[in-house]
């Protein structure tokens, strides 16, 4: 589905993200997980097109991305939902909604988008109590509802997710895994990014450990899990614990 | 009292037209974040241009066409000069966007001339008027208002209610995040050049029998603009008409106090105050808070 290979990239002139490969199965979910300025929102902005690599190839579906176009990469069927959900604030839940269909009226499956948009409200029945309210004026965690929900009306084949348990309180977080968790039994891919590594491993097939910039580790969830290093620097275990 | 309500009539007929010149401003400010400040070059455009094409057929259909033709000057200026520029500074936005006012009026100089233009009255001539319980009103300014008052509705609805203009409202709430439920961003931007200068063309076309229109015409009506779209808050359209009334009523009425020559002077003290005291103008709101960025 995803296959990323020795990707260089950053900001002018600093290379943030130095030859980082990753590969993301269908129906998997993989989940990313590294410290503060590790460079996880830098890789998934690369992917999705907003920064330009540097060098490295990104293949999706079998096409090389590396040089389209945001707009065309989400046409393509691969969504983010960004760091800090970046919600249309002024405008209301339904629009943010609609709005994260357009690409399926592009698709010519405009007719699919009402359909959907009744599931997502399903899935996030506090969306639909607020549907006339401005995106702005939901607390944190229903704004990461609207931003998954919106991510999800573009039908995405690859659902990337930035730090979905940002700022939010455990109950919601354990709620919004949960619906990840949904997601992936639906059929969806995920890639999810995360500093809360022992919910996100939990969730995810396989992992990677991303540390300025480089993958230090990858494995399966249940190897990271059990990794003696990643359970210090990571799990909030001293070497003592293990 | 009479003479009252006519100062009220003729400043009404002037906010008019700002209240076109800066909703023009603010489509353009709130899909990119630049003033731009050719925005009273459209105005000129559409009204000489309609001017011209009204010698060779009828006169609505002169000003349909002077609006598409100002519409696409628009969205070349957008796709030649604006386009390319990869995240520009706004002090070289501001920059380009007078370069280019000037580069249309030297333009409209040579085609036109130097000489004022001004359309036939849509209805009756100049000397008609309406009496309407001891003002006389011309039946231009029921035209201009009219028509203005219909341009803000269908605007609403468009924004509000159709799939381009909710793309165009996320284009300006969140660029990224537009981008990201897959709208070209870029399009937006020369839509919304394109939209803004067929408004201001329309506006254009509605006072120039009223107030005329010569080569030059476009700055003045930008700094009026401007001051009305600050003055409403920048972005806020809704504002700006009532800002508009406001000034034109204003304006109307410091004829009356001050030598005529002052007119002008008072919109500017206006922008300047305004600027000073309450830069995220008188409605202040959140799209106003962002041009603390600059
Ligand atoms: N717009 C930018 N311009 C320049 N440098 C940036 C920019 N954004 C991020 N960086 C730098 O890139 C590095 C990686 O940042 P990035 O946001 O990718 O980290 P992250 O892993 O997502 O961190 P966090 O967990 O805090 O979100 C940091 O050192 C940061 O300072
Ligand atoms: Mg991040």
């Amino acid at each position: 589905m995803l296959k990323i290979d020795n990707l260089v990239s950053g900001y002018d002139n600093l290379k943030v993200i130095q030859n980082v490969s990753i590969k993301v199965n269908p129906g998997e979910i993989v989940s990313i997980i590294g410290a503060n300025g590790a460079g996880k929102t830098t890789l998934l902005k690369t992917i999705t097109g907003i920064l330009k690599p540097v060098s490295g190839s990104i293949f999706f579906d079998g096409q090389d991305i590396s040089s389209t176009k945001t707009e065309k990469i989400v046409h393509l069927g691969c969504s983010l939902v960004p760091e800090g959900r970046q919600v249309f604030a002024p405008m209301t839940v339904r629009e943010n909604l609609i709005l994260g269909g357009y690409v399926q009226y592009k698709r010519k499956l405009g007719s699919d988008v009402l359909p959907y948009l009744d599931r997502i409200y399903k899935l996030f029945p506090r969306l639909l109590e607020r549907e006339t309210q401005f995106a702005g004026s939901l607390s944190g965690g229903e704004q990461q509802m609207l931003a998954i929900g919106r991510a999800m009306m573009a039908r995405p084949k690859l659902v990337m997710m930035d730090e979905p348990s940002m700022g939010l309180a455990p109950l919601v977080i354990k709620e919004i895994f949960s619906i990840v968790r949904m997601l992936r039994d639906e059929g969806a891919t995920i890639l999810l990014v995360e500093q809360n590594a022992k919910a996100a491993l939990r969730l995810a097939d396989r992992g990677y450990v991303l540390e300025t910039g480089k993958v230090i580790l990858e494995g399966s969830s249940k190897e990271l899990l059990e990794n003696d290093d990643v359970k210090c620097a990571y799990l909030g275990k001293t070497k003592k614990d293990t | 009292m009479e003479l009252l309500l006519q100062y009220i009539v003729a400043g009404i007929t002037y906010g008019t037209i700002y209240a076109i010149v800066a909703i023009g401003f603010n489509i353009i400010y709130n899909t990119t974040g630049i003033i731009n400040f050719a925005q009273g070059e459209f105005v000129m455009l559409g009204g000489m241009t309609a001017f011209t094409l009204k010698e060779y057929m009828p006169l609505p259909v002169a000003i349909i066409c002077a609006v598409v033709i100002t519409m696409i000057i628009g969205a070349l200026i957008e796709i030649v000069f604006i386009r390319w520029l990869h995240k520009p500074s706004v002090l070289r936005m501001i920059i380009i966007t007078i370069g280019l006012s000037i580069l249309i009026r030297e333009t409209a100089l040579h085609i036109w001339g130097e000489g004022v233009t001004a359309l036939p009255y849509f209805t009756g001539t100049s000397v008609t008027s309406v009496n309407l319980g001891g003002v006389f009103i011309s039946p231009q300014v029921f035209w201009a208002v009219g028509i203005s008052s219909i341009v803000v509705i269908l605007l609403g609805i468009f924004f509000n209610f159709t799939l381009l203009g909710k793309q165009m409202r996320a284009c300006s709430a969140n660029r990224e995040a537009a981008r990201l439920c897959g709208i070209s961003t870029q399009n937006m931007v020369t839509f919304s050049f394109m939209l803004s200068a067929a408004i201001g063309a329309l506006g254009g076309c509605i006072v120039s029998p009223i107030t005329y229109i010569s080569y030059d015409s476009g700055s003045q009506l930008a700094i009026k603009g401007f001051t009305v779209a600050i003055l409403g808050g920048l972005g806020n359209s809704t504002a700006a008409v009532a800002a508009a009334m406001i000034l034109g009523i204003l304006e109307s009425f410091s004829i009356w106090a001050l030598p005529a020559a002052y007119k002008d002077v008072v919109s500017i003290a206006i922008m300047l105050i305004i600027l000073f005291v309450k830069p995220s103008g008188l409605f202040g709101n959140a799209a106003a808070a962002r041009l603390k960025e600059y």
